[in-house]
């Protein structure tokens, strides 16, 4: 229809007819206006009928807001760290802690009075100037009570903030101060796991396992703090390796400190005297000589030395600490720990693969253990035939006890060689591991370790039923450049049982006292020996070892040694 | 206000010429606005670590500002009016130009300049100045013979859509261009022209999805709510179920502080929570009143321009405020845009303000026969 009458329309005057059009484009326009004032109509009745759906029309139905994923658990900064049982050793609380903005405390000296009574041990001049400072922000205190929170937030001050934190607590203070190490005011790892560990505690929620069990941690401190105590030593150190993985389940360094406040220790109670320090461990080295002796053939256990005089060698003299003064057979010197006899078979073994021996069982380098304080040992350079005479009885070389307990671990325990570690190995995981001396030498070592607690220095660790093989080693420490005659280190490095090894146990007390029970003597034998011997006696029940009898027949032919040879 | 009919000073014949029901209207949103931007924007504010009460002065400060705005354009003549838009169209036309170079990003698009104390979206003057611009050159085109004004009106829609579309702002392109096809079918665009012109708006709808992933995702999540994250309708559509017909209360509502753009594009969920269907229902029934009376007024208009104009004007604003309410419901996919004169953004209310004002000048009752423009 509006074409026909645009025909009618063009037939028209120029002037008419542009009226005509545009008075016909105004009625087109109203009606297509009025329709999309419709389609308006019903576009906003849609969004009306929509909002009484989704408002009441659902009604019925469970809210979604149910389904919501809940705030996101509870995220700590830290993960937690667990012994191999679980046991929680060391953990985060949230905590608050107090700051201030001082432009915004009005009376700083009344503020900072009521503060000092509602948080004990503030100073209340110091806080006074802290909040009357011309700073927007000043700490009051870290790590409030909940108690104390509560406290201040009732004195209504403003200016006064709360900064959620997260505090570290060791539930087991001490007992574990050396292994989980501690952290500073601002969580972050100064010493131990919790310095070595700092990504992966901070980058995982899941709790660090160690292999630590804290049972044997504890019965491990407990003897040794009493050996400590009996024999007046400056310090001592405790190790229980599992030999079949290495892995560490008892580290205990003496003294010690609470890792829940580690500004309160004493002296060197930080120290760590079984990774860091090292030692001169005296005739305990007489096992890796002997080791390396038999195991390269140039002794058998039927040879033997002269053991009669003492050697001079250009100013030193090497003599006995218990003197026999005849031809001493291998098993005699290992026996009656003889300086002379292993001086001699390590001259026979040669400088060469005498060095290349104590490398491979990782005594001139540092312990694989995954703690930042592991010291470096300290090794002769150059390594003379001088040198290698008293590293035989464990002079002049100094290593950490976790190095001779390794090392140990690997001379009996079939001859192969496992890093020892202190995080728990995953069940089943194959454990690399590195031949080190033959099975057959590996086998004689036991033997000779079993006869030293059988019948030689090692007497005091004898735990009948137990089968406990060790070797004692007492070193005179250098001070001022001498060797002193009352400065002792005297150690005992033990396994048991020894026919089949499961645990080597080391015991170190640093300048130990003789005691009238020990008539005076402070050697291994005397005051280290007794506290594996002990440590034998409380540890095997737990780990589920039972008694045997050693004068069973196949037991004595597995342990016998023929000593004397006459 | 006392006026009598016989005063002639430009207020006294504001006040008896103006459409004050619209007015009424109007103001009866805004100051529901106000009232939601008290609710809506602390809980946003302190999320983002602002004080408070920031937005709630910000978008408070403005409303005066704006209500002013709309007023002093509402006083003008058609004829200023008419060159007012023009000028504010080649300025923002200017000003997005610049946005490519000088723009500030916000979100992955460059469609803010700093001007110191705030940030201005150019494009969005664009609109209601577009729209009086078109209104003029289609009403020209039917009214002077031998004058190109569809061929000038059909430029100009290109330059402003590439540019949109360039930015990119995909809502915006997709309000200019319905606004300015409207405009067309309105000013007599032959029916097979329309069809065809909206078979080929519905293929650009298509194009966009395939070419911005962005358009892409929020369609997918539209259409398969499993395919992506839908968090944010879903808490909008709790809020609507939480408020029931009541509502929980002004300031009691709770979904605001874990709901994104609560301020801004998602206002109406947080109306819904607070002040319940009811209330709800009254804006959408505001909306529609403006809307349809505003057509009603122009279905009496013998003026094309006018007609055009202030239709164009209408529209936008009423499909602006459907666009938000409906995706706010989940109607269509989400798409960002403000609920006029309702959500908090500084440059989406003086832009409105300053359309609308240009809607009410240029709606006036006109006794005679009116000014020609």
């Amino acid at each position: 229809m509006a074409t026909r009458l645009g025909d009618v329309l063009r037939a028209l005057p120029a002037k008419l007819r542009l009226e005509g059009e545009a008075k016909l484009a105004i009625e087109i326009a109203h009606h297509r206006l009025a329709v999309t004032g419709v389609l308006f109509l019903l576009a906003f009745s849609v969004v009306a009928l929509r909002l009484v759906d989704v408002t009441v029309l659902k009604e019925g139905h469970e809210p979604r807001l149910a389904h919501l994923p809940r705030a996101a658990g509870l995220d700590i900064e830290r993960a937690d760290i667990v012994d191999r049982n679980g046991e929680l050793l060391a953990t985060s609380l949230s905590t608050a802690s107090l700051y201030a903005n001082p432009k915004m405390v009005s009376d700083p000296a009344d503020a900072a009075a009521k503060l000092v009574r509602a948080i004990p041990g503030l100073e209340a001049k110091e806080i006074a100037a802290r909040l009357g400072s011309d700073r927007s922000f000043v700490w009051i205190k870290r790590n409030l009570t909940p108690r104390q929170q509560y406290a201040v937030n009732r004195l209504g001050i403003p200016g006064l903030f709360f900064q959620p934190e997260e505090r570290r607590v060791y539930p087991h203070g001490s007992l574990v101060a050396h292994i989980v190490g501690y952290t500073g005011i601002d969580n972050h790892g100064l010493a131990g796991i919790e310095q070595s560990m700092e990504e992966r505690l901070r980058s995982s929620n899941e709790p660090l396992q160690l292999s630590i069990d804290i049972r044997f941690q504890h019965i491990v401190r407990e003897e040794l703090a009493r050996a400590v105590e009996e024999f007046q030593a400056i310090g001592g150190a405790g190790i229980v390796l599992d030999v079949a993985t290495g892995e560490v389940l008892a580290l205990v360094s003496l003294p010690d400190f609470d890792p829940n406040s580690p500004g309160t220790a004493e002296g060197d109670a930080r120290f760590n005297r079984v990774s860091l320090g090292t030692y001169e461990m005296g005739s305990i080295f007489k096992i890796f000589t002997a080791a390396v002796a038999l195991d390269s053939g140039t002794v058998t256990l039927r040879d033997g030395y002269d053991a009669t005089q003492p050697i001079k060698i250009s100013r030193f003299t090497i003599s006995d600490f218990h003197p026999q003064r005849r031809f001493l057979t291998v098993p005699e010197i290992f026996m009656h720990s003889s300086n002379i006899g292993a001086a001699k078979m390590a001259v026979d073994v040669g400088t060469q693969r005498q060095r290349e021996f104590l490398g491979r069982v990782g005594l001139l380098r540092p312990a694989s253990i995954e703690l930042p304080e592991v010291g470096a040992p300290l090794v002769p350079s150059p390594w003379r035939e001088i040198n290698t005479m008293t590293i035989a009885f464990g002079h002049g070389i100094s290593v950490s006890p976790m190095q001779v307990a390794t090392a140990t671990a690997a001379v009996i325990d079939g001859g192969v060689m496992r890093p020892s570690t202190i995080l728990k190995r995953a069940d089943g995981a194959p454990v690399p591991s590195q031949r080190v001396v033959s099975a057959r030498t590996s086998e004689q070592m036991r033997r000779l370790m079993r006869l030293v607690v059988e019948r030689g220095t090692g007497k005091p660790a004898s735990v009948p039923g137990y089968l406990v093989g060790g070797k004692t080693g007492t070193a005179e420490k250098i001070v001022n450049g001498r060797y002193a005659k009352n400065a002792r280190i005297s150690s005992f490095v033990g396994a048991f049982p020894m026919n089949a090894p499961r645990f080597v146990i080391l015991t170190m007390l640093d300048e130990p006292k003789g005691s009238k029970a020990t008539f005076g003597f402070a050697t291994g034998g005397w005051v280290a020996a007794p506290a594996v011997g002990r440590l034998v006696a409380r540890l095997a029940p737990i780990a589920g070892i039972g008694l045997v009898d050693e004068n069973a027949p196949e037991l004595r032919e597995q342990m016998f040694i023929n000593a004397a040879v006459r | 206000m006392t006026l009598t009919r016989r005063d002639s000073s430009i207020v006294g014949r504001w006040w008896w010429t103006v459409d004050r029901w619209t007015l009424a209207a109007l103001g009866c949103i805004a100051g529901f606005g106000a009232i939601l931007a008290m609710a809506a924007t602390p809980a946003v504010a302190t999320r983002i670590g602002l004080d408070p009460f920031y937005f709630v002065r910000r978008q408070i400060g403005l409303l005066p500002l704006a209500l002013a705005l709309m007023l002093t354009v509402s006083l003008l003549s058609p004829r200023n009016t008419r060159l007012l838009a023009l000028a504010v169209f080649l300025g923002s036309l200017i000003l997005v130009g610049l946005t490519f170079s000088n723009g500030t990003e916000i979100k992955g698009a460059r469609r803010w300049i700093n001007l110191g104390v705030f940030s201005l979206q150019p494009s969005e003057f664009l609109k209601p100045s577009f729209a009086v611009v078109a209104a003029w050159l289609f009403a020209q085109q039917r009214k002077k013979e031998g004058f190109p004004g569809d061929i000038i009106a059909i430029c100009l829609f290109l330059t402003v859509f590439a540019l949109l579309v360039l930015q990119p702002d995909i809502g915006m392109a997709f309000v200019v261009t319905a606004v300015w096809f409207a405009q067309y079918f309105l000013a007599g665009l032959r029916m097979l022209w329309v069809l065809m012109l909206g078979g080929v708006g519905i293929a650009g709808l298509g194009v966009s999805y395939f070419v911005f992933p962005h358009v892409a995702s929020r369609i997918n999540r539209f259409l398969d709510p499993a395919s992506g994250d839908t968090y944010q309708i879903n808490t909008a559509l709790d809020a609507f179920l939480n408020g029931g017909l009541f509502g929980r209360g002004p300031g009691e509502g709770t979904l605001k502080s874990v709901l994104p753009d609560a301020h801004s594009d998602f206002v109406f969920a947080v109306a819904g929570e607070e002040f319940g269907l009811l209330a709800c229902l009254g804006l959408v029934v505001l909306f529609t009143f403006v809307v349809l009376r505003g057509f009603a007024r122009l279905l009496q208009e013998s003026n094309l321009f006018f007609l055009l104009a202030v239709a164009g004007l209408l529209i936008q604003y009423g499909l602006q405020a459907l666009i938000n309410m409906s995706s706010t419901l989940h109607l269509i996919p989400t798409k960002g845009m403000t609920l006029p004169f309702v959500s908090y953004g500084g440059s989406s209310l003086l832009a409105l303000s300053f359309g609308m004002g240009m809607a009410l000048a240029l709606s006036r009752t006109r006794y005679g026969a009116g000014e020609e423009p």
